[in-house]
């Protein structure tokens, strides 16, 4: 399992580095989701590889090495959070600068032949 | 205890007043610029009185060991989230609320008005860096950082145009990765060390296994990526000059501070965690430091006297100004922190009035006004010269001279202002601390600053000559009090920050002597017992 879960990570991850030093600001923010999306694993991956645990227990005094590690959760929940929040905001300034420049080119003007 | 005494709850006043001042601005409508303007002045004195009362309390001898420890939610320490106001915090808050308060006033007369929602944003700002400079947990600090950005976005491109647009561009997507590289960084320390909280994390490193710590040493240096992005080290710092000089005045001055922001989160997590009785990994990567902070100085120097105009030429100063910081902290040692510590507090608050500055000596030359003509016209401000609102102040040029002359001195770190004291204790503090010879790295360093100097000062010579000397050109422009008393009071501050050196380099002492003690400080947050309920009080949970 974890050598699936780190390939996928990687190829998802490899994809969004290449998608964003692409000239494009649609090819720029689909890497940008990629990358997230791979860090969102990473971080899920970091309290190890559990299945089939519950992550709470309500009574104490029970090993804890029978259950996985609520706090990945919790993180990875605030981190899709932000980053949801980020690439909205992101997109909202592609399309001003789309509108103002008239290119969708990142540095906001056709390269010159 | 049982009763929390109120005092600590200052320490949690900074994130939530401008939180909730912020909030309350949303709603109000655009064109009621005095209220909301009146609500941040507010909400910016109040933090500085605050801000104020916490490095009283931390340096008074309040808390034991100067430390101020505030469990959120009232969860023990590596549980929960605990929020830290020592000395070195407390002086980060200082200096932000200053610097707020100038450029609040600095931006009511015109720039509040160039765009949408200054205000609640500018709040949204203070927020994030007082968080990011009080949280000891570092995906909390991550959660800071995001908050502390995602205001400076929208400020970048505060009063939108074209230039702003392309550089907010570059700038949004340097930031975005940054933020995931941080969050790979964070979850590796997790997965290494099992913990976040920053003293804990130095409590604990020196016990972790070889491969434990090998992994934690990875993650640190992702961290260090994000954060050196943010504090522009070479070669991570490209997006940092065509933002500075695109971005308005008062936000560009409020950009000095956020590079300053990733300067101290390298400081305050490599203290903490690869400071002394660290076993295996102390000391890692602090001469990393040191080489990439001489190289981002020497980048920061060239630039320097390669630009033309001033925004452009104050973002090479940051870079050097954190470059600097980078290689001090890297270099490490008490009394050199502490004069590194004094050099941050001089340049950061002569760029900002730098930056102030920049756009009011712009209104000599006439064409510098063009740029924000379209925005002003899309927003139907009216800015006629006849304007009974405030009072034109005499002797502008000669005021705007004065105060270029003195932020150029500090940034060059000329005599006789705080540039050249911070300066010189740091050589001083650099060659007393290797007696028996010392290494090439500190001369090296020691070079590049003096050779950084002599850049700033050509460089700054040149735009003051070009400015104030352009012969039939010069017309003195008309500036309100509300323009010239922030910077006049910056400027007066770095004057102030000289004659009271010795006081300024008491308090910087202690600092650093807390700073370095990272057994005492991982001690005091991870004992900071909770608050419990009375006996009495009505039933268990």
């Amino acid at each position: 399992m974890e050598l699936v879960l780190a390939i996928s990570v990687g190829v998802v991850f490899g994809a969004g580095i290449w998608l964003i030093l692409r000239p494009r600001t649609f090819q720029l923010i689909t890497g940008l989701l990629l990358m997230s999306y791979a860090v969102n694993l990473v971080i899920f991956a970091m309290g190890r590889l559990w299945v089939d645990k519950p992550p709470i227990t309500p009574t104490p005094a029970i090993d804890p090495a029978q259950f996985a590690d609520p706090l990945p959760q919790g993180l990875v929940l605030t981190a899709i959070v932000i980053g949801f929040a980020t690439t909205a905001l992101y997109l909202v300034m592609m399309i001003g600068a789309r509108g103002l420049s008239g290119s969708d080119h990142v540095d906001g003007e056709e390269p010159r032949e | 205890m049982t009763v929390l005494p109120w005092l600590n709850h200052l320490i949690i006043v900074p994130v939530l007043l401008p939180l909730i001042v912020g909030a309350l601005m949303i709603p109000i409508n655009q064109k009621r610029h005095g209220l909301k303007f009146g609500l941040g002045l507010a909400s910016g004195m109040l933090l500085w009185a605050v801000a104020v009362a916490l490095l009283v309390l931390a340096d008074g001898g309040y808390w034991p060991g100067g430390i101020g420890v505030y469990l959120a939610a009232n969860w023990a320490a590596p549980f929960g989230i605990a929020l830290v106001a020592d000395r070195l915090s407390a002086l980060m808050l200082v200096l932000t609320a200053t610097i707020a308060l100038a450029v609040l006033v600095f931006s009511a007369r015109r720039w509040d008005r160039v765009g949408v929602s200054f205000h609640p944003l500018f709040q949204f700002l203070l927020m994030g860096l007082n968080g990011a400079f009080l949280t000891n947990d570092l995906f909390n600090l991550f959660v800071f950082f995001e908050v502390m950005l995602a205001a400076s976005y929208g400020l970048v491109l505060h009063g939108y145009n074209l230039r702003r647009i392309q550089a907010g561009m570059q700038y949004i997507a340097v930031n975005l990765v940054a933020s995931l590289v941080f969050l790979i960084g964070v979850s590796l320390i997790y997965a290494a060390s099992g913990t976040l909280n920053i003293a804990d994390l130095g409590a604990r490193v020196a016990l972790l296994g070889a491969q434990d710590a090998w992994l934690l040493q990875v993650g640190a240096a992702v961290l260090a990526l994000a954060f050196l992005t943010k504090g522009a080290m070479w070669p991570l710092g490209f997006w940092l000059p065509t933002t500075y000089a695109s971005a308005s005045a008062p936000v560009g001055a409020m950009l000095v501070l956020m590079t300053k922001v990733g300067v101290y989160a390298v400081l305050r997590v490599w203290l903490a965690v690869f400071g002394e009785g660290a076993g295996a990994a102390e000391g890692f990567g602090f001469a990393a430091l040191t080489l990439g902070g001489m190289a981002t100085v020497l980048f920061g120097a060239i630039g320097m006297l390669a630009s033309q105009d001033g925004g452009r030429m104050a973002g090479y100063g940051a870079i050097v100004s954190s470059g600097t910081l980078l290689a001090v902290i890297g270099h490490s040692g008490g009394a050199v922190l502490a004069s590194g510590l004094y050099y941050l507090l001089g340049s950061t608050l002569a760029m900002a009035a730098f930056m102030l500055l920049i756009e009011l000596t712009e209104r000599i030359r006439p064409p510098g006004a063009a740029l924000i003509a379209i925005t002003m016209e899309a927003f139907a401000i009216e800015d006629k010269p006849e304007d009974p609102v405030g009072v034109g102040i005499p002797g502008t040029l000669a005021f705007l001279g004065l105060s270029f002359a003195a932020c150029a001195l500090v940034i060059a770190g000329m005599p006789p202002l705080a540039g050249f004291v911070a300066k010189f204790s740091l050589f001083h503090a650099m060659l007393a601390a290797a007696p028996e010879g010392v290494p090439a790295t500190t001369w090296g360093l020691i070079g590049l600053m003096i050779l950084a100097g002599l850049a700033a000062i050509i460089a700054l010579m040149r735009l003051g000559v070009r400015t104030f000397w352009a012969a039939g050109a010069v017309t003195p422009p008309r500036l309100q009090f509300s323009e010239a008393v922030p910077v006049g009071a910056l400027v007066i501050l770095c004057v102030l920050l000289t004659v009271q050196a010795g006081t300024v380099f008491d308090y910087l002492d202690r600092t650093t002597a807390g700073l370095l003690r990272s057994g005492d400080y991982a001690a005091r947050v991870l004992g900071e017992p909770p608050v419990l309920r009375a006996p009495g009080a009505e039933g268990a949970r």
